[in-house]
């Protein structure tokens, strides 16, 4: 008998050191990465130093060579700005829509066709960007007669992010308890007029940490922006200019380049590396906060009442239960 | 405001949970209906501001009257009727804003701007509500932070905010301990000298010590409904009679 608990205990040792190196293999992952951005585009950055290194001029090939990026850092950050702007316009009004003004039967399969959007390879963005939105700009929208730059990778960006922003923010007003909305109406208050007075503003967090979720997606998105952005290291002017993001800027020298310009792309890593880092610290501290005022709103109500169920389906459920 | 129901039946679906019910609520009384789970008292409840509305499958027929006006008619203005006929849920449900936020809501929706006018109607009912002396010092907190009583207290001043007519209360004093109830039953006798409240409830001593008139509902009928003293002390059915002596129910 004794010798069966042993191999047991032995097995169960074994197995659980297994899950924990499991485990631990996304933080090696994440520390080798942070460590090989770091060892080989800092020393860069001081080398050059910053001042050069965000200057506007890139010409890693030239004789006299120039590696700023600072053109490149404005174009990542309008190109994602607009695309936001885009994609969480339209994306919060789907997702109020299908919160309650669409018929029930159509909620599911419009929510389908989202979440499907969501599953097609950038590439394929990059290609339909190029084909249908890039002409139809450069024919109809562009003042200059350029059709792509900023506008088109703003659009072909804003349409990648829409699932999250749907599917995230229609979570977050569906958490928010149906008995708000059934409040809100019977103190006489339109359906619209409930949603956006109160189960929004009730349902911000969620709604944000989508938004959070969906710039990070846009800054780091590489293959549909080079498709439809031009790709010109200038100092974007115009939203029908052809500019260079950061992670064109990368991923168009990587194969090539060796030596001082491929640290430099490395360095421009670094820079994107930031961003993500900053907007990942702000996606969970807004989730922080969020389950925090949760928790404490149950702990203060837990004494006279029920707590808060999440995630209710609606009001209509509920009454008919 | 008087309310009156004709012939009133209404399904979820295939299932008829109102039978044909008549009946009149008189003006500035306190109504209680009573009956067991499921047996229809929300449900008719409900019709009187049309929250049945938001229910799928839900199909009402018969005829509605409050004040005289068909609540059901094609002119009839559903949000102005949630108005005038304010209700007061079973579980406290403020809105996850201030104190102050929360009883201005009904006048801001209803376009009152300018801040004298939302702050008289907010002490208005606030006091209308005999909560004002308790969060007076914390209107721009928030109304989650406040006790189950206190919250339903601060719902029914959010109700009077939009000056209703006719109060409906479902349940308002299940979630709550017995002090909570007990002030909320004293803010009833006190409300019914300017308004109309119909309550739902399932503790019987509380019909008993508040309301003018009882009905009992069972399985979607009325069975009766008369002065609560008569209805308690010489029920004429004999289904009330074994659900008011605790047989069933």
């Amino acid at each position: 008998m004794k010798s069966i608990y042993g191999f047991v205990h032995v097995r169960e040792k074994l197995m659980r050191g297994l899950f924990l190196a499991c485990a631990l293999f996304s933080v090696v992952a994440l520390a080798t990465i942070t460590v090989f951005l770091l060892a080989n585009g800092l020393p860069f950055i001081a080398e050059i130093g910053l001042g050069e290194f965000f200057g506007t001029r890139w010409a890693p090939l030239s004789d006299t060579p120039a590696y700023g990026i600072l053109s490149m850092l404005v174009a990542s950050l309008y190109v994602t700005a607009l695309s936001v702007l885009i994609g969480v316009g339209i994306g919060l009004l789907t997702a109020i829509c299908l919160y309650k003004f669409c018929p029930r039967w159509l909620v599911s399969p419009i929510r389908q066709m989202v979440n499907l959007l969501s599953g097609i390879p950038s590439v394929i963005f990059g290609l339909f960007g190029m084909t249908v939105i890039v002409p139809f700009i450069r024919d109809y929208i562009s003042p200059s007669g350029v059709g792509y730059g900023i506008l088109s990778s703003a659009l072909v960006l804003g349409i990648m992010i829409l699932p999250t922003i749907v599917s995230v923010s229609l979570d977050a007003m569906q958490a928010v308890p149906g008995s708000y909305f059934e409040g809100a109406l019977a103190l006489g208050s339109t359906r619209e007029q409930a949603t956006f007075r109160v189960m929004l503003p009730a349902a911000k967090s969620g709604i944000l940490a989508g938004v959070v979720l969906a710039v990070g997606r846009a800054i780091g998105e590489t293959m549909a922006v080079i498709m439809v952005v031009g790709n010109s290291p200038e100092m974007p002017v115009s939203l029908f200019q052809s500019v260079r993001t950061l992670t064109a800027n990368i991923a168009l020298g990587a194969t090539e380049m060796k030596g001082d310009p491929e640290r430099a792309l490395i360095a421009t890593g670094v820079v994107l590396f930031v961003f993500t880092l900053l907007l990942n610290t702000s996606f969970s501290l807004l989730k922080r906060d969020k389950t925090e005022k949760d928790d404490r709103k149950s702990r203060r109500k837990g004494k006279n009442s029920t707590p808060v169920a999440p995630a209710k389906p609606g009001s209509a459920k509920e009454a008919q239960s | 405001m008087n309310i009156s129901v004709r012939n009133c039946n209404l399904w979820y679906g295939d299932f008829q949970a109102l039978k044909n019910i008549n009946m009149d609520i008189s003006n500035r009384e306190v109504t209680a209906f009573i009956g067991p789970s499921g047996c229809g008292k929300s449900t008719f409840l409900k019709i009187l501001n049309r929250m049945n509305d938001l229910v799928d499958g839900c199909r009402i027929t018969g005829s509605f009257h409050i004040g005289g006006v068909d609540i059901f008619d094609k002119s009839t203005d559903v949000n102005l009727l949630r108005k005038k006929v304010g209700m007061v849920f079973q579980k406290p449900n403020p809105f996850p804003m201030s104190i102050y936020d929360n009883i201005a809501f009904a006048p801001r929706t209803f376009g009152v701007r300018k801040k004298a006018e939302l702050d008289r109607i907010v002490e208005d009912s606030l006091r209308r509500a005999s909560i004002w002396d308790e969060v007076k010092d914390r209107l721009k907190k928030s109304a989650l932070g406040m006790s189950g009583g206190q919250q339903q207290r601060l719902c029914i001043a959010r109700a009077l905010a939009a000056n209703p007519d006719i109060l409906l209360m479902d349940e308002p004093t299940s979630a709550l301990d017995p002090i909570s109830t007990g002030k909320i039953e004293a803010l009833m006798s006190e409300l019914k000298q300017e308004l109309t409240i119909v309550i739902v409830t399932h503790n019987m001593q509380q019909a008993t010590r508040i309301a003018d008139k009882t009905a009992f509902f069972y399985l979607g009928e009325l069975i009766e409904y008369d002065t609560t003293e008569k209805l308690f002390s010489c029920p004429t059915d004999r289904r009330t009679e074994n659900y008011i002596t605790g047989r069933f129910g």
